[in-house]
């Protein structure tokens, strides 16, 4: 372009030289439909280059030297381990209390020296705040009014001492139980959990507390957890609500009980502390009926919105399971693209090129092969969307909120776990590994903040980091405000009058929409006081008032939406979509980038259907290709489309989309937000531009 | 009795004296008749519940005030009296400790939790003779010189916002008190050696031999106290306690058999210290042990129909004590703990004092009637909550004592450094979980508000309430404030240490008495067991989580605000250089002539090319391309 401007000097030699960045701009404007291309393409290329690009784990603390002591977890720790889970599915055959359990565990823990005492708190259910996206909840202490002793929650909570320690620090352990149901795993997990702290009261190197919380989730793990979080940094006073109903439910039976717990059982119910979280563990057995050649473990770290616990945490983890205990160690991946056929021809195309680009420079270190393409892609395809949900995984998740790194650690023995010698080496691998893991964690002397927070796992040993995985989307946002300029200058130049304020008519429309938008994200708590009673009903009354909200907006705003023209309308839309985007990829990534992928396609290629265009092909390419977008885009047909590609089951019913919105609110996950703000006004505009009626003169621009 | 002790003792000087060389005999002289310097040893030994034994060592110096005598000590080590006489101090109490006081277990009132369970790392009082205005400038080179006598970083307390002056906490009515804290110091044998020095036979002969390093860091308490007293009367009295917790080893068969039966370990002296108690140290005055059992033991002693016997059915005390010294306390149906005592003196056979239980016996150790901790509240990075609440341990004996209508009394005395800004006007209390009205429950209260990167908050209250409230809670909120990248701490990532609260019972005292105690025992443990103490409790250090900088970061904020800094600099320049009329009228001159930059040197190469051959502008070409490449490849 400054070589053209440099051929005809006679005319613009007059007016002042502008600035070369000015220049590299106006020329990028010029040739906006170019870069979206290339962008959009090179930003998709980049995307599923990803697992490509992955690099393999390392342990970034040197302070947690992972290994570096022989495991002291004996053969007489497997003893305790199996004594209890005996124990426990004798008593809870017996009387199916639910109490039970945790009188039993506070008795063990008693026995081995450490403190201990019973966290209670009633259920409650989650409930839909539409103020409290990102703020912790700590009120609600309506209780109900006649609380009964079924609807209480017990949980056994033991607090080893360190000997030296200055009890500033805690480690916690978690062991999730069914209380009603006592299945066999739940058991073993829990002789795994107190065999631990047998052997770590007696150990001479604990720095910081420990605290094995076995949590009854009876009502589900991760309210159990996340109540007993919320006392441990709320002011859970000694004995509130416990003492109603003490007398009442849990009669201490003193006949039975050993000495030093009647010496201490007038304070069985006040919750005690241990100083600040350093990590926590959450422990699980799962057992499985078929067999498979080796005990392995499976990690799961999302918490909600995305957030991960520190990488070192999972690293040490992965670290002592592969090379001291000999797991396997899983992570989780989606199956369908394990077996889709194009990944499996893109991971050998790719093969092809990074064996070709290695020959250039031995340097590179992009070898990889179509079988590691194919399960990297699953597994970033399965971290990518649990972190885009915004949905915790566990009950690992309840402890992000209180900025403690976590996950959760599940085991499965490769047969059965009623055999006897299948059991005892389960137990010492296992009991080994977190051994080992509380150890690296105890060496510790800041907290986690060496490795990394933003990444994606393409396998349990490799990672994505943030400064590469932002790279892609940043890609694939730079069009939106090229675009916005290009359509915004190129209206402004040819209208003559009046032409630089009639934006602001655009502003208002896509304004109002917003708004709209923002009101249907808050219907359903207007929904909820309804005596409405199926999800399906809920689905459609929440559709039927949004769409009537959306005419009433569209009655309002016809006429300034028809002045302005469809290509201001465009740009502001375009412009509001990347502010939209960019924001949300601070606080969620995942999400954004994949409505980013859905979105910005659509946001570049949107015309009016009735525009005039050259050429037959090109319109009806035109025309599909924004068809299908505008399908592909709407939230409830995203929705389904994904849930016939990954083999859910049949019949879907309209309900299903209620119910999903529900559990992303009640998770406060930030991807509800970003459906309702930014992409579905967003796609409403895209869809008004579409029906756009080109009449006057803005259409021919 | 005194002087039959002295003959006593005065006879193993003498075969002491006959045993050792000529120089000792010098030291004799003055060992029986100078009443001027003194030195005491004694042991303490006690089983606690939880399978564990005290041990606490107190060793005493006294310098009486004799003009004569000038800088010149026999016994009393020189470096405390140059300190006292320096720093004028009247005062002071410096302790080193490690782990945590178990209140629940090992007791909350009696006397050694209530004068010898401190607070995690160094905790440093004392006060002064010297007028207000110079006691920062004392404090300050005190603190300088304890740092080099104990080889610890006592002088960290020399930073006016590490110290603080509390007023009404420790019972003195007193401006020129100063009172700090570090709880991350770490304590080990280093700032043994140099206490230990202090002491006139070191750790080579008498009770101070049984510090065996590797067994008594073992252990589960590790606190050496420094407390000096000077008067003008009594001249100087230096006690050095060293309080250690002890796990007796025991045979860990399976837990199993901890579950049925509770039998405790027995031990003894050399059992525990790995070492044999050999002798006294010949220049103390006397030198005993003690073991005491508790009042719950002896009631079951005396259920079990044996009072105050050493063998019994239930534990065997060997060897046989020299003595047994009974408690007496203001209720007589009630049991009182028993004191045996040993002395110290055979050199040729070891004193290895133990206990062997012969039957499963579970105790509970006197408590404090209100169980105090600490902890944080709310979550992130910006703001929290403290929270100290007590809890009544329903301790029969101090329920029984009172009537219905008694109050109780608490001092809470918190020290919060700058950086967690606390706001005291959000202080709350919550009595049986209900929310209480400040002015009902406050008797008194003095808060010095923290000043930032000078003075920490001081917050210090006393509780009404009546006895028989099941919890107290206070809460504070705070703001954690943001720092200079310097003034963080090494470990800045681990958080900031918040120093423990005292929480004091002034109506509550820990003392004891003994019978046949006139002057027949002459012991200054027993004496410092008889005073009275309040009875106190240390709550937990808490840690804050802070949000720290990448410490990595300057090394890039030079680059970038240099960068700025040549940006704004370059255009300012710019700017003031340019002459915008003049420019246009050039432009408007050599416009026909002058090219840019960019068009100049295509032009000028295509101008070249043109003249070349064909071959040669693709091999230039190539070869540019081929650098280019080679660039981006590596």
């Amino acid at each position: 372009m400054a070589v053209k401007e440099e051929g005809d000097t006679s005319q613009q030699g007059k007016k002042s030289r502008s600035r070369l960045i000015l220049r590299l701009g106006a020329l990028l404007v010029a040739h906006s439909g170019l870069v979206s291309v290339v962008c959009c393409a090179a930003g998709i290329i980049a995307f599923i280059l990803l697992p490509v690009l992955a690099n393999n784990t390392y342990i970034s603390e040197n302070a947690l030297m992972p290994g570096s002591a022989d495991p002291a977890f004996s053969s007489q720790e497997v003893l305790d381990a199996n004594r209890l889970t005996m124990d426990i599915l004798n008593r809870g055959a017996a009387k199916a209390s639910g109490i039970e359990i945790a009188k039993l565990l506070r008795e063990y823990i008693v026995a081995v020296g450490a403190e201990s005492y019973y966290h209670k708190f009633v259920p409650r259910a989650n409930k839909f705040h539409p103020l409290h996206f990102f703020s912790s909840t700590t009120d609600n202490l309506d209780l109900p009014a006649n609380p009964s002793c079924g609807s209480f929650i017990l949980n056994a909570v033991g607090i080893i001492r360190a000997p030296r320690g200055d009890g500033k620090e805690t480690i916690v352990l978690v062991t999730p139980y069914n209380s009603q149901n006592t299945t066999y795993s739940d058991a073993v997990s829990l002789g795994i959990g107190f065999s631990i702290i047998s052997l770590l009261s007696h150990v001479t190197w604990l720095a910081k507390d420990i605290v094995w919380l076995a949590a009854d989730s009876r009502y589900g793990e991760y309210m159990t957890v996340d109540s007993w979080l919320k006392d441990y940094h709320g002011p859970a006073f000694p004995g509130e609500t416990s003492r109603i109903v003490d007398d009442a439910c849990f009669e201490e039976n003193n006949s039975d009980s050993l000495d030093h717990i009647k010496v201490e059982g007038h304070n069985s119910y006040v919750y005690k502390r241990a100083g600040t979280m350093a990590a926590a563990l959450v422990l699980k057995v799962v057992d499985k009926k078929e067999k498979e050649e080796r005990d392995s473990l499976s990690i799961y770290a999302e918490a909600s919105n995305g957030q991960m616990p520190n990488l070192d945490l999972i690293n040490i983890a992965h670290y002592l399971a592969v090379h001291r205990q000999g797991l396997r160690v899983k992570i989780g991946s989606i199956i369908y693209f394990l077996k889709a056929s194009w990944v499996k021809l893109l991971g050998e195309m790719l093969q092809h090129i990074t064996t070709l680009a290695k020959l250039l420079n031995p340097k590179w270190k992009l070898d990889i092969t179509s079988a590691d393409y194919v399960e990297g892609t699953a597994t970033l395809a399965s971290s990518i969307y649990y972190q885009a949900l915004g949905v915790p995984t566990g009950s690992h998740g309840a402890f992000r909120n209180y900025q403690v790194d976590a996950v959760t650690l599940e085991f499965s023995p490769r047969s059965s776990l009623n055999n006897e010698n299948v059991r005892s080496a389960f137990l010492l691998k296992t009991g080994r590994l977190i051994e080992g893991v509380i150890r690296s964690v105890n060496n510790l002397l800041e907290k986690f903040h060496q490795s990394f927070f933003l990444y994606f796992l393409t396998a349990p040993h490799k990672y994505v980091s943030v400064g590469i995985y932002m790279i892609p989307f940043g890609i694939l946002i730079a069009p939106l405000p090229i675009v916005a300029a290009a359509l915004f200058s190129s209206n402004n130049g040819s209208s003559n009058k009046d032409g630089s304020w009639k934006w602001l008519q655009a502003a208002k429309v896509v304004f109002l929409i917003h708004l709209w938008a923002m009101i249907t994200s808050l219907l359903p708590y207007v929904l909820l006081q309804l005596p409405l009673v199926t999800p399906s009903s809920f689905t459609s009354a929440w559709a039927a008032v949004a769409i009537c909200f959306l005419l009433i907006t569209y009655l309002i705003l016809w006429s300034s939406s028809i002045d302005c023209g469809w290509e201001l309308l465009k740009s502001v839309m375009i412009v509001a979509a990347a502010i939209g985007l960019s924001l949300m990829s601070v606080i969620n990534f995942s999400t954004a980038q994949i409505g980013a992928m859905l979105i910005v396609p659509m946001c570049l290629l949107v015309k009016p259907a009735r525009k005039q265009t050259q050429g037959v092909f090109a319109k009806a390419l035109m025309l599909t290709s924004n068809l299908a977008l505008l399908v592909v885009a709407f939230p409830p047909a995203a929705l389904l489309i994904a849930k016939t590609l990954f083999g859910a089951s049949g019949n879907i019913d309209i309900g299903d989309f209620w119910e999903w919105a529900q559990i992303l609110w009640s998770w406060n996950s930030a991807t509800y937000m970003y459906l309702l703000w930014i992409h579905l006004p967003c796609w409403v505009l895209c869809l008004n531009i579409f029906l756009y009626p080109c009449i006057g003169s803005s259409s021919k621009a | 009795m005194a002087a039959l002790c002295r003959r006593f003792t005065g006879f193993h000087f003498l075969l002491v004296l006959v045993s050792l060389s000529i120089s000792s005999l010098v030291f004799g002289d003055w060992i029986g008749d100078d009443e001027g310097e003194q030195f005491t040893e004694e042991l303490l030994l006690k089983p606690l519940p939880d399978r564990k034994v005290l041990a606490h060592f107190h060793f005493q110096s006294t310098a009486h005030p004799s003009p004569d005598s000038g800088h010149h000590h026999h016994l009393f080590p020189k470096a405390i009296a140059q300190l006292v006489q320096k720093f004028q101090i009247r005062d002071l109490e410096l302790s080193f400790t490690q782990g945590r006081w178990n209140y629940e277990n090992w007791g909350g009132s009696d006397p050694i939790s209530s004068t010898n369970a401190k607070p995690p790392g160094v905790e440093l009082w004392a006060t002064f003779n010297v007028p207000v205005v110079e006691i920062d400038t004392t404090w300050k080179n005190l603190t300088h010189a304890l740092s080099g006598l104990f080889c610890s970083s006592i002088n960290f307390l020399e930073s006016s916002t590490s110290y603080t002056t509390p007023s009404f906490v420790f019972g003195l009515n007193v401006s020129n008190i100063r009172y700090g804290a570090l709880p991350r110091e770490a304590v080990c044998t280093e700032n043994l050696t140099p206490w230990l020095k202090l002491l006139p036979c070191r750790d080579k002969a008498g009770l101070a031999t049984l510090l065996d390093r590797p067994s008594i860091y073992k252990g589960y308490y590790h606190s050496q106290k420094l407390r000096l007293t000077s008067t003008k009367l009594s001249g100087i009295i230096l006690e050095q306690t060293l309080t250690i917790v002890l796990q007796p080893n025991i045979q860990r068969n399976s837990a199993h058999s901890l579950l049925d039966g509770a039998i405790q370990p027995s031990w003894s002296i050399s059992s525990m210290f790995k070492r044999n108690l050999t002798g006294s140290c010949v220049l103390a005055r006397t030198s005993r042990i003690l073991v005491e059992l508790e009042k719950n033991i002896v009631s079951k002693l005396e259920e079990l129909g044996h009072g105050g016997s050493w063998s019994n059915s239930l534990l065997d005390l060997s060897p046989n004590p020299f003595r047994v010294i009974k408690e007496v306390n203001p209720f007589p149906e009630e049991s009182n703990s028993i004191l045996f005592e040993y002395v110290n003196s055979k050199e040729y056979e070891p004193l290895d004092v133990g206990i062997k239980w012969k039957l499963p016996f579970v105790w509970s150790s006197p408590h404090a009637p209100f169980h105090a901790s600490r902890f944080l509240m709310g979550s992130g990075t910006e703001r929290g909550s403290i929270a100290i609440s007590l809890q009544s341990t329903k301790s029969d004996e101090y329920f029984r004592s009172k009537s219905n209508e008694c109050r109780m009394q608490a001092v809470v005395f918190q020290v919060v450094p700058w950086y967690v800004k606390v706001y005291y006007h959000t202080l709350q209390i919550f009595i049986d979980q209900k929310l209480q009205n400040l002015s009902d429950v406050i008797e008194k209260i003095r808060v010095t508000p923290s000043e930032d990167k000078k003075l920490p908050g001081t917050l210090e209250l006393v509780l009404g309430y009546p006895c028989t409230v099941q919890s107290v809670a206070l809460t504070l909120d705070f703001d954690k404030g943001f720092l200079h990248i310097h003034e963080y701490p090494p470990d800045a990532n681990q958080g900031f240490d918040i120093p423990s609260a005292l929480v004091t019972f002034p109506n509550l005292h820990s003392s004891r008495i003994y019978i046949g105690d006139d002057s027949s025992v002459h012991s200054p443990l027993l004496l410092k067991f008889q005073e009275k103490n309040v009875v106190l409790s240390y709550t937990e250090v808490l840690l804050v989580p802070f949000t720290t900088p990448d410490f990595s970061m300057p090394y890039n904020v030079i680059t970038f605000t240099c960068t700025v800094l040549a940006l704004y600099f370059g255009s300012l320049l710019n700017v003031l250089r340019r002459r915008i009329g003049e420019e246009e009228r050039l432009m408007r001159s050599k416009d026909a002539t002058k090219r840019g930059l960019i068009p100049l040197i295509v032009s000028k190469i295509t101008s070249k090319l043109r003249g070349m051959p064909r071959s040669k502008p693709l091999l230039i070409f190539a070869v540019v391309l081929s650098v280019l490449f080679h660039y981006i490849v590596n």
